[in-house]
Order: structure tokens, then sequence, then C-alpha cells
């Protein structure tokens, strides 16, 4: 018996994130494409998804349906049970690449959502997120002044500023160097683990995608599907040499057909 | 000697000058003013008042031009750039505007607004005009969907959005082409008042002509016309270093 304990995807446990039938079909020059096919899901809350799949399947195409930039041309999204019509500052879309505002200061940037706010409050709440994502001593420091790294935690700082249920990141770290990339997935963890909310990673980084998530879920090439979801049951902090790791690694390798074969 | 980098165009400058001088001193027949005429000339405009009176004249007039083109047609730009169709619908309209010079139009505008100040504001208006337009669409065409998207998610009501993504998204842009139809502004005044009006720096040139050839005068006023365009421009050039603007003139 396999250790890998595979989840199907429809679990009928009533998830804080849903997503049934989903399909999108892309009219282009007459013809028609289909891209997303038949998709559901169900994410617990406060859970930890990363979603992985050949390039070019559609995992962006998922992210913006149910992040509600896009509608699905069949199935629906639902999050605590209602319909998900549209964009919502409940669920905020972290972006892999200049999704902050250039014209922004950083404090600018993070306090971007606050606006309904009183001003000590709004004060308050950057502070504490400056500090989380530990930007410290750039509060009136331009984006264009920021490296890419700390673009990117200034962007996840926004996002949970405005006390998001739901995070969901489409390859943030993708345009990273791999030491800031590393650094940034222990930087992730450890927001994850204080603010605790529901995050929805997209990745194309199988290594990533383990040490990150609670599960995996696998998309097939174009229509995508979904093709398996793997638990990751190895608690943090995950020791990325451990047979355990290095099992569940090539068991998701073997999903997407990269597997060695000697 | 080495010569700090920004004094090199003023030397240059001044050996131009100093050459000017020469070839007209070595020529009496004179087919151009001296320098030291043309500063004669500028200092008989100052005695009699005229210059200032002029310079005021047709920046009064550029400035409303420019102002009334730049409050109509970036919200119009803007808007149409945003609703394709709306853009669609007007892009033969524009296609067809666009290429005729403002000069163009100065019959039609002396015929509405007879000989003043108002002719002379609608032809620098026309001007301007299309070129903002033009600059406003193109500009939102061009913001990054990243922007859109991320102010999309916040929940911003559609006056919000419309004053803290859509603006400073296209900000630097239209900073640019606000710098370059003033240019266009400035070009379209001084022929507009050769025509059109009985004062500026456009009047100038023309009425030193007709009234008795003080080609000093002409060559004062279009040195004045090129310095003040240069000072124009230099004002709206310090605008793309205001600091919310800058990261749209930098490679990122």
């Amino acid at each position: 018996m396999s250790l890998t304990e595979v989840v199907i995807a429809s679990r009928p446990v009533e998830g804080k994130l849903r997503a049934e039938h989903l399909g999108m079909v892309f009219e282009r020059d007459g013809t028609s494409m289909s891209v997303l096919e038949d998709i559901t899901l169900d994410v617990a809350d406060g859970e930890f998804i990363c979603l992985v799949g050949p390039s070019g399947c559609g995992k962006s195409t998922l992210l913006n349906a149910l992040a509600g930039f896009v509608a699905p041309t069949s199935g629906t999204v639902t999050v605590d049970g209602e319909v998900v019509a549209g964009p919502d500052p409940r669920r905020i879309l972290v972006f892999q690449e200049r999704g902050v505002f250039p014209w922004l200061t950083v404090e600018g940037n993070i306090g971007f959502g606050l606006s309904e706010m009183s001003r000590t409050e709004r004060k308050k709440r950057i502070a504490h997120y400056v500090q989380m994502v530990r930007l410290q001593g750039f509060e009136n420091s331009y984006p264009s002044d920021l490296s890419g790294g700390m673009k990117q935690r200034l962007q996840v700082a926004r996002a949970l500023a405005v006390n998001p249920d739901i995070l969901y990141l489409d390859e943030p770290f993708g345009a990273l160097d791999s030491i800031t990339r590393v650094i940034m997935r222990g930087e992730l963890l450890r927001i994850w683990q204080t603010e605790r909310r529901t995050i929805f990673f997209v990745t194309h980084d199988i290594d990533e995608a383990v040490q990150l998530a609670d599960r995996v879920v696998v998309l097939s090439s174009r229509p995508a599907r979904v093709q398996d979801v793997l638990s990751i049951d190895i608690p943090h902090p995950r020791n990325i040499s451990s047979p355990r790791y290095l099992q569940l690694r090539d068991d998701l390798l073997k999903q997407i057909g990269l597997a060695y074969t000697p | 000697m080495r010569l700090p980098v920004q004094l090199r165009p003023v030397l240059f400058i001044v050996v131009l000058l100093v050459f000017w001088q020469i070839a007209v001193s070595s020529h009496p027949g004179q087919l151009l003013p001296g320098p030291w005429g043309v500063v004669l000339g500028i200092a008989d405009l100052i005695r009699h008042g005229l210059l200032l009176k002029y310079v005021v004249a047709s920046l009064f007039r550029v400035t409303w031009g420019f102002a009334l083109a730049a409050i109509l047609a970036i919200p119009l730009g803007l808007t149409l750039g945003w609703y394709r169709r709306g853009e669609m619908a007007f892009y033969p309209l524009l296609q067809i505007f666009r290429p005729i010079s403002p000069l163009a139009w100065i019959p039609i505008a002396i015929l509405w607004f007879g000989v003043g100040d108002l002719a002379a504001i609608f032809l620098i208006f026309v001007g301007c005009f299309f070129p903002l337009l033009l600059t406003a669409m193109s500009a939102v065409h061009n913001i990054p969907t990243v922007y859109i998207n991320a102010g999309r998610n916040f929940g911003l009501s559609t006056a919000d959005f419309v004053s803290r993504v859509l603006y400073p998204a296209v900000g630097p842009q239209l900073i640019v082409g606000m710098r370059i139809t003033l240019g266009i502004a400035w070009l379209v005044v001084v022929a507009a008042e050769m025509i059109a009006v009985n004062s500026g720096l456009g009047f100038l040139i023309i009425d030193a002509r007709n009234a008795g050839n003080r080609y000093d005068l002409v060559v004062a006023g279009m040195v004045i016309i090129g310095t003040i365009g240069l000072l124009l421009d230099f004002g709206m050039r310090s605008l793309e270093r205001v600091k919310s603007f800058r990261w749209g003139y930098s490679e990122d």
C-alpha cells in the first residue's frame, strides 16, 4: 500500500472555498478553446493549497475565476456558501509581478485598501504589517527603490492589511532568484502560521508546493482537469531531505510525468 | 582647461553669437540684424512697455486654450480609451480632424469669434485638443492589467478607482503628452496672433515688419518666443521629477 494518501477532490465536507464543475471556454477567431473542464475543489478554512500543473494548462485562469476576475463559462465558485460574482476585498489576489502601485510609497501601498479607516487606526495597521513583512525603514520608499523580493512582501502586506479571508497567490515568487525564493517561502509560512488565512497558491515549482502546502492540487494539461490531490502530511518546519519529503516530491513529479526513470 | 559640462552649451551659444556679429559687420548689406541690434531691439521693447504686455497677452491665450483643451480632452480621452466601443465610434472622426492644421481653422475662428482673444484661444484649443485626446486614449490602453485588477480587488467605488488608480497610472504618460502639446500651443499662438489679434508676440513680429521693416524687433520677438518656449518645456519637464510620477520614466 502506498503511504501517500490520495484525497479525492470532491470531498463531501463543506469547505471555505468551493468550486463546482467549473468550466471555461475561450472564443477566439470563431473557434472555441476549452481551458478548464469540470473542476471541482473544496478548500477548508485556514488550509494552504498549492496548485501545480504543466505550464499553460490554465492555472492562472482557474485562479482568476476563483478570485472573481473572470466569470466561468459553467459551474460556480462559492465562498462560505456565497456565490462569487466578482473581485472582493475579502479575497485578495497577489500577482506575480508589478502588482504594487509604483506611484505610492510602501506605506501608501499597504494602506491602499484602508481608506475607510480612521487615521490613527490606519497608521497602526500599516505599522503592524510593515513590521510583519520586515520593511521597517522603507515606509517612505517607492517600489522602484525596492528589490523584487521586497516588492512581493509589500504586495502580501497590502493584501493582508485588509484582513481578507482568502489569499490567492499567482506564482508570487516566480520572478525571484532562487535564494530569495527560498527565503520568501519561509516568510510566507511564518505569516500563514501567525495569521491563519486560507491560502491558494499557484506555482510551477514542485519543491515549493511540497514545502508549503497542506494539499497539492495537480491539474492536467489543457483542457485542465483535476488530475489528483495530494496531502502533504509532514509537519512544519519541513525537513526537505527527509525520506517522506522526497517520496512526496517524487509522487508529484510522477503525476506531472517528470519522474526519474533509470 | 576642462569646462563644466553644463557650461558647454552656453559657451557654444556665445561662440555662435560672436560669429553672427562678425558676419553681420562684414556684410553691411544686412540680411539680418546683428545680436547687438537685437539686444537694443529688446531694450526698446522694454522701454515702451511692450515686452511684458505682449508676453502676458501670448501666455494668457496659451494658458486658456491649453487649459480648456486639457479639461475637455483628457477626461474624454480616458473615457473613450476605457470604453473601446466609444473609441471605435469616434476613431474615424478623430483621424479626419487630426491632420487638419490648427492654422486651417483661422478663417472659421475669425468668422465665429471675430478678431480678438477668443479667436486665438479657440485656435490654440483646436491645436491642443486632438493631441491630448489621443495621448489620454493611448495612456489608458497602456495601463498594465495588473494595476486595474489590483484596484478592482480592493473594492473601490468608481470615483475612487478613477482618482486612485486610473489617474495615477496614466499620469506619467499624460505629462509627456501635455509637455509636447504645450509646445504645439506655443507654436500656434504665434501664428494665430499674426492674423487674429492685435497684440502678443506673433503680432509683434508681423507688426514690426509691416510698420517699417524693423527686423531687429522681428528677431527680438523670435528670441523671446524661443526663450519662453524653453522655459515652458522646462516647467513641464520638472513635473516628470515628481516622485509619484517618476516610476513612469525609468526602466523597471
